[in-house]
């Protein structure tokens, strides 16, 4: 039984090895929460420094691309951005005038506005998931910053994602396009909730699905905008997501679904904003909860009350 | 030693690009996958120890930066270093046509994985949509990287073979 174990073997055993441990770390993934948390603090040192100097390097280089393509038609490109300039600033002068009224009418409400008053962070994109299947990306903030789980992501004028993991100097963020993305959303002419699921199939369109919309009334229509609901308990209400593509009635004649097209460039996205404020739902999640249970505790026993009864039926 | 402090670094440093500058140069938004080709050329060059070791290295790191389920990646790569480490045998110095078409092989099945695994399970159905817009893509980028770059781990393994059999020679 001493006899040395040979070479194939051992690499054998080691693989065996290998995938027990893999099997494990899957199903306490899965289960557990934060089962690889302290591998990715320590790893998270040592690599998010590198990853932000060399993404540098990549903007650099996708950068010098971008100059060579466009450096013919950049004239009359700021020919018309100077037009639009000039428009942009009229109106602009009109909006603030319009804001003044509107501060004035809110304080009169007692309504505080909503979207300025969150408590935002700016950060760099720095690194992509490594492979072509999701849409993630990392972020040089972390919890030193503020940052936490569950956080809003937003890049110029819309919704880009939700922080999922977090580190001391970084944060991961799964964008709203992301296969794996749901954002409860509502049409926010009618206040009708929708979902907003993300779709890899859509992405070269640059669409996004919209599913579930109840539209009783048969009110929303294309092009209305779309923000986060005030239902949602991890996306703050409010947030701009996109406007409504293509819609259509599902087969089941009571929801209605089709696309949105966002308002954000998910291909080019540098710098985010980051809004470190969570929405506080925690005990109202916990009163759901309890409502749910005396609920389900009361429909058990109103169902074991109609047995009773069928049975003296009976 | 030096062989294993090598390699870690080679992996490390595969992972930031691939990360960083890879998707600057990505076409049609497909990158190559560079972690997959230093899995399967190390396990063909060296055997199924040494490709399980680069695999479950390069996978592990994956799996750190990434919010889906700890473990999957680290996973399929130790089984795709383990897989090409019994060509070992057939492996020829000279010849790129097989590790080429190997590490193509490879990248495709990590790519049907990938959509078993994550995608068909949630009700994706539409395979060739998957197949025709993700997967050959990568497959066609990342045969075109191996071309380029399998000559640069070639002399790297014999730079690093040749070191040890000196040290092994000086101790005897």
């Amino acid at each position: 039984m001493k006899k040395k174990l040979n070479d194939s073997s051992k690499s054998k055993y080691l693989l065996v090895a290998i995938t027990i441990f893999c099997c494990v770390m899957i199903v306490l993934s899965l289960t557990v929460d934060m089962a690889a948390a302290p591998l990715k603090y320590v790893s998270g040192y040592l690599i998010t420094p590198i990853q932000r100097g060399l993404n540098q390097a990549g903007g650099w280089l996708s950068d010098k691309s971008i100059y060579f393509q466009n450096s013919t038609d950049i004239a009359a490109r700021n020919e018309v951005l100077q037009e639009k300039v000039d428009v942009l600033t009229a109106e602009n002068n009109q909006l603030l005038q319009d804001k003044e009224e509107l501060d004035r009418l809110r304080d009169l409400l007692e309504l505080d506005s909503q979207y300025d008053e969150y408590e935002k962070t700016g950060a760099r994109v720095i690194a992509k998931d490594s492979g072509n299947w999701f849409n993630v990306f990392t972020i040089d903030k972390g919890s030193l910053d503020g940052i936490q789980v569950d956080n809003n992501v937003l890049a110029g004028s819309g919704l880009v994602g939700i922080v999922t993991s977090v580190g001391p100097k970084w944060a991961t963020v799964r964008a709203i396009c992301d296969d794996l993305s749901n954002v409860s959303a509502m049409v926010s002419s009618t206040m009708d909730t929708c979902i907003i699921a993300g779709d890899l199939r859509l992405i070269d369109e640059g669409k996004i699905n919209l599913v579930k919309l109840t539209d009783e009334e048969d009110k929303v229509m294309v092009g209305d905008k779309v923000v986060t609901s005030n239902v949602s308990n991890r996306f703050l209400p409010g947030i701009l997501i996109g406007y409504i593509s293509e819609l259509g009635m599902d087969s089941n004649n009571l929801t209605k679904s089709g696309y949105i097209t966002p308002v954000v460039d998910f291909r080019h996205l540098q710098e985010v904003l980051v809004i470190k404020e969570l929405k506080e739902v925690k005990g109202a999640q916990e009163a759901l909860d309890s409502e749910a249970e005396t609920e389900a505790e009361m429909k058990i026993e109103t169902e074991t009350g109609s047995e009773t009864t069928e049975s003296a039926d009976e | 030693m030096k062989r294993r402090i090598i390699i870690f670094l080679l992996i490390f440093i595969s992972f930031i690009l691939q990360c960083t500058v890879l998707p600057s140069i990505s076409i049609a938004s497909i990158r190559p996958n560079i972690l997959i080709m230093l899995t399967a050329s190390f396990g063909l060059m060296r055997g199924k120890r040494e490709g399980m070791f680069v695999g479950f290295l390069s996978g592990l790191l994956i799996d750190i930066f990434s919010p889906n389920v700890f473990g999957f990646h680290t996973l399929i790569h130790t089984y795709i270093g383990y897989m090409n480490g019994f060509c070992y045998r057939i492996f020829y110095d000279d010849d790129i046509k097989m590790p080429v078409l190997l590490i193509a092989a490879s990248d495709f099945a990590y790519g049907i994985l990938i959509y078993g695994f994550q995608f068909l399970l949630r009700g994706r159905i539409d395979l060739f949509f998957y197949i025709k817009r993700i997967i050959i893509p990568e497959v066609i980028y990342t045969m075109l990287v191996t071309i380029l770059c399998y000559r640069f781990l070639l002399a790297l393994n014999r730079k690093l073979g040749k070191a040890e059999q000196r040290s092994v020679n000086s101790f005897v």
